[in-house]
């Protein structure tokens, strides 16, 4: 088979770069008047001093656009409950959500699977019509029992709810009571069916509000039996990182270096245990604010813990992050927080003079989902490239003042951006590098554009921390640099340069 | 699928109104002038064919798929019952109230009968559903290819009345879709004033007419006791009569209009104007007074 004809290699010319947001309106040009009156709000150019990126976002997608976002039920089973490992996830429902969203995301995590952890197993009710019309309570009930007897070193379970579940109206709440009763052990119900909301954001914020209404009664309830050791003064948990490619253990070793004691993640490679002990913590650093700020929130109402963001892409934001985590604790902790950063500089400094080289004043585009976006920019400033665009799939309002630090005057923002959109955004701009996910993957390497995944890291990882750094710059030198680029076009169509 | 010679009948109306006990004596009357029938019931409630089967309630397709797995582990004859005269006799079935989708119960098991070749050598088929219209289930009946009349039992009550006007709005949504029609109103009587005059006016306004006027009669419960349509039990009864009527006009019908409901506005002035209901002013009065409603409300 023959690439498809690539109209950036072949037609590419010189196309001035137009002004962007004479492009925004181009783009616009090919929409019905209602889609694009809708569309028009999710399309802007950042202009320094604003304090947001003057788009609209978490909003219904417009049908017909070609979404890449997710469902309630991803959020809450794929993002936040999934990676915790030594529960079951049962996906509750017909078999296909379960099914297609079977180890998706690469959780790293440690244990022996079917033992004592779960994390790229797929369990599901698998409901039949006979489930919908008669109600799949029993059935539920019945498959705790079975998986308590098939799995018995698992420390709890959650039911993930699928769209049917809600529609005939199963009392899972009850099951999950139940169940948990005979079982002796954590059984939590979480109403993630994905028809609610406009995208995965809303399974986030109802995963959070499940682990605060059954799993929190447990941390308190052990409390004061005076089960809840007091801790160290230096116990802190990381919020919102989901270990991907090992992300949470690039950035577990950092804290620890500088005289933390990390007692929980969540929820890469994190137990439930682990979330029982946090309300305990002295501290709750957010990584992924957008899929967890609403836990922090609570546990600082609730528990009186603060918490606070912070960056390990890139050693600018990791050396900036660790002081600011430091500076919340005492004299010991800044000090070898000093010390871990000048620990790393001959190697952070090593991994710039190589690649810098090879990567500098290269541009690139990026379109990930609620924290990405912002947070790996100052990763690629490191490697002296630039960002001409950037976009959320389901960020929300305080996603986009939050990027306001991160990018630069006259910088493309698109909200929840559409197939045809973005490739028309990429043909005009023509960066050097796209960074997205699966869905754009295949579309811009057929244009023989360097692509590389940003929710997967495209198989590799870590990226977080200092020796995710060093990682992250050899990927994107691999992806920009590969000679394959060259030879793409079909050879019988001459490139006249 | 379906033969098209088949003329497919289905009876809607307010819970409680008579629906099960009107069709399966006017199906008595049809089968007695030598029709072949099939009575569907589509209720979870299962009681549209007992006064055929003199048996409180057959085994259900749902009830038997949901012991043995699935709609395709069973046989049609298992459903499938003879009865009174030789009439068809199957029931959908469905959850108990409270949990599941009864819903798509309703979808599941008419799907069912349509692949096992229920609709053969029929004359009439009679679906016989619940209540009111709640969700897209309850519509399965009145959808393309199957019931295209529609006879929707009520009474001069009001809430009957107001059931019956929003049955007439879901018969005009699928009416240019599926080709649906409304075949009449069946006044079963609740002895109300004027009722008569009442469900003709009712009737005219929403583009049909009542196509009989069934009067209350005790012996309906006797017949009912003893499992039985009235027809059966007591043949040379005027009210066995009065269902060979309603029988003979649904046979013979041939005004299937697409009704044009009225607004719950229209519906109360008419009520006002049969002394049902009240005017606004009077109630305005009774609501300032303290006192209790109006004479002509109760």
């Amino acid at each position: 088979m023959t690439p498809l004809e690539s109209s950036t290699l072949e037609e590419n010319s010189t196309v001035e770069t137009k002004d962007a947001k004479e492009l925004i309106q181009e783009v616009l040009q090919v929409y019905p008047d209602k889609a694009k009156k809708k569309r028009e709000k999710h399309l802007n150019v950042y202009e320094e001093g604003k304090s947001d990126c003057g788009v609209k976002s978490n909003i219904k997608s417009v049908p017909g656009t070609m979404t890449t976002r997710g469902c309630a039920y991803a959020g809450s089973k794929g993002v936040v409950w999934g990676p915790v490992k030594d529960m079951i996830h049962i996906s509750h429902g017909p078999v296909g959500c379960g099914y297609y969203s079977w180890s998706g995301r690469r959780n790293y995590y440690i244990g022996t699977t079917g033992i004592d952890t779960f994390g790229t197993m797929q369990f599901t009710s698998d409901f039949q019509e006979r489930d919908i019309v008669f109600g799949g309570d029993k059935k539920l009930a019945k498959l705790i029992t079975e998986l308590e007897e098939l799995f018995p070193l698992n420390r709890g379970i959650s039911i993930q709810s699928e769209c049917p579940i809600g529609l005939i109206g199963d009392d899972i709440e009850a099951v999950a009571k139940k169940s948990a009763k005979e079982i002796g052990k954590t059984v939590v119900p979480v109403r993630c069916e994905g028809f609610r909301g406009v995208s995965q954001s809303l399974g986030h914020h109802i995963a959070n509000d499940a682990v605060r209404d059954w799993v929190f009664p447990q941390h308190d309830k052990e409390k004061k039996a005076g089960n809840i050791p007091e801790g160290t003064p230096y116990d802190v948990a990381i919020i919102g990182d989901y270990n991907i490619g090992g992300d949470a253990w690039s950035s577990r070793i950092l804290l620890e270096e500088i005289g933390l004691r990390v007692v929980a993640q969540w929820s890469g490679d994190g137990t439930l245990h682990e979330m029982i002990k946090t309300p305990s913590v002295k501290l709750n650093l957010v990584h992924c604010y957008r899929s967890m700020n609403y836990i922090s929130r609570h546990m600082e109402e609730t528990y009186g813990i603060p918490w606070l963001e912070y960056n390990f892409f890139g050693p600018t934001k990791i050396a900036e992050s660790l002081r600011e985590i430091a500076s919340k604790f005492d004299e010991t902790i800044q000090a070898k927080a000093e010390e871990v950063i000048a620990k790393y500089q001959k190697q952070t400094d090593e991994v710039i003079a190589k690649y810098r080289p090879r990567l500098e004043g290269k541009t690139v585009a990026l379109m990930v989902g609620g924290l990405r976006p912002r947070h790996v920019v100052p990763a690629f400033y490191d490697l002296g490239m630039k960002l001409i665009g950037t976009g959320y799939e389901f960020g929300h309002n305080d996603d986009y003042k939050r990027t306001t630090h991160y990018v630069e005057d006259g910088t493309l923002i698109y909200d929840d951006v559409s197939a045809y959109e973005f490739e028309q955004f990429v043909k005009e701009l023509q960066p050097d590098l796209i960074a997205s996910g699966i869905k754009e993957k295949y579309v811009f390497q057929k244009m023989a554009l360097p692509f590389r995944q940003m929710h997967s890291w495209d198989y590799s990882g870590p990226y977080h921390g200092y020796d995710g750094f060093a990682i992250f710059a050899r990927d994107m030198d691999l992806a920009l640099n590969s000679p394959t680029w060259s030879l793409i076009g079909a050879p019988w169509k001459q490139i006249d340069e | 699928m379906t033969d098209e010679n088949i003329r497919q009948i289905a009876f809607y109306g307010k819970g409680g109104i008579g629906k099960s006990t009107t069709s399966q004596n006017t199906i008595a009357g049809l089968a007695e002038i030598g029709e072949r029938i099939m009575i569907v019931g589509c209720d979870p409630k299962a009681d549209s064919t007992r006064l055929m089967l003199h048996s409180k309630a057959q085994t259900t397709i749902l009830h038997l798929a949901a012991e043995r797995g699935a709609v395709e582990d069973l046989e049609i004859e298992e459903v499938l019952l003879e009865g009174y005269l030789g009439v068809r006799c199957v029931e959908s079935g469905g959850p108990e109230p409270g949990v599941g989708c009864a819903g798509r119960g309703i979808i599941t098991a008419i799907n069912f009968l349509e692949e096992n070749g229920a609709y053969e050598d029929l004359d009439f088929v009679s679906y016989d559903v619940l209540g009111d219209v709640v969700c897209g289930g309850f519509a399965m009946p009145i959808r393309e290819g199957k019931a295209q009349e529609i006879y929707i039992v009520t009474s001069g009550e009001m809430m009957a009345m107001y059931a019956a006007n929003n049955i007439a709005r879901g018969i005009l949504k699928y009416a240019h879709s599926g080709g649906v029609r409304l075949g009449g109103l069946i006044c079963n009587s609740r002895k109300v004033d004027r009722e008569i005059e009442l469900i003709e006016t009712l009737a005219e306004r929403l583009n049909t007419q009542m196509i009989h006027f069934v009067p209350r009669d005790n012996i309906v419960q006797h017949a009912e006791l003893r499992r039985m349509t009235v027809i059966e039990y007591a043949p040379g009864s005027n009210q066995a009569n009065e269902y060979r009527t309603l029988a003979k006009k649904i046979k013979e019908n041939t005004k299937l209009t697409i009704p044009t409901p009225i607004t719950m506005d229209e519906l109360e002035e008419l009520l006002v104007e049969f002394g049902i209901l009240a005017g606004e002013e009077d109630y305005q009065k009774a609501i300032q007074s303290g006192t209790k409603a109006p004479a002509g409300v109760v």
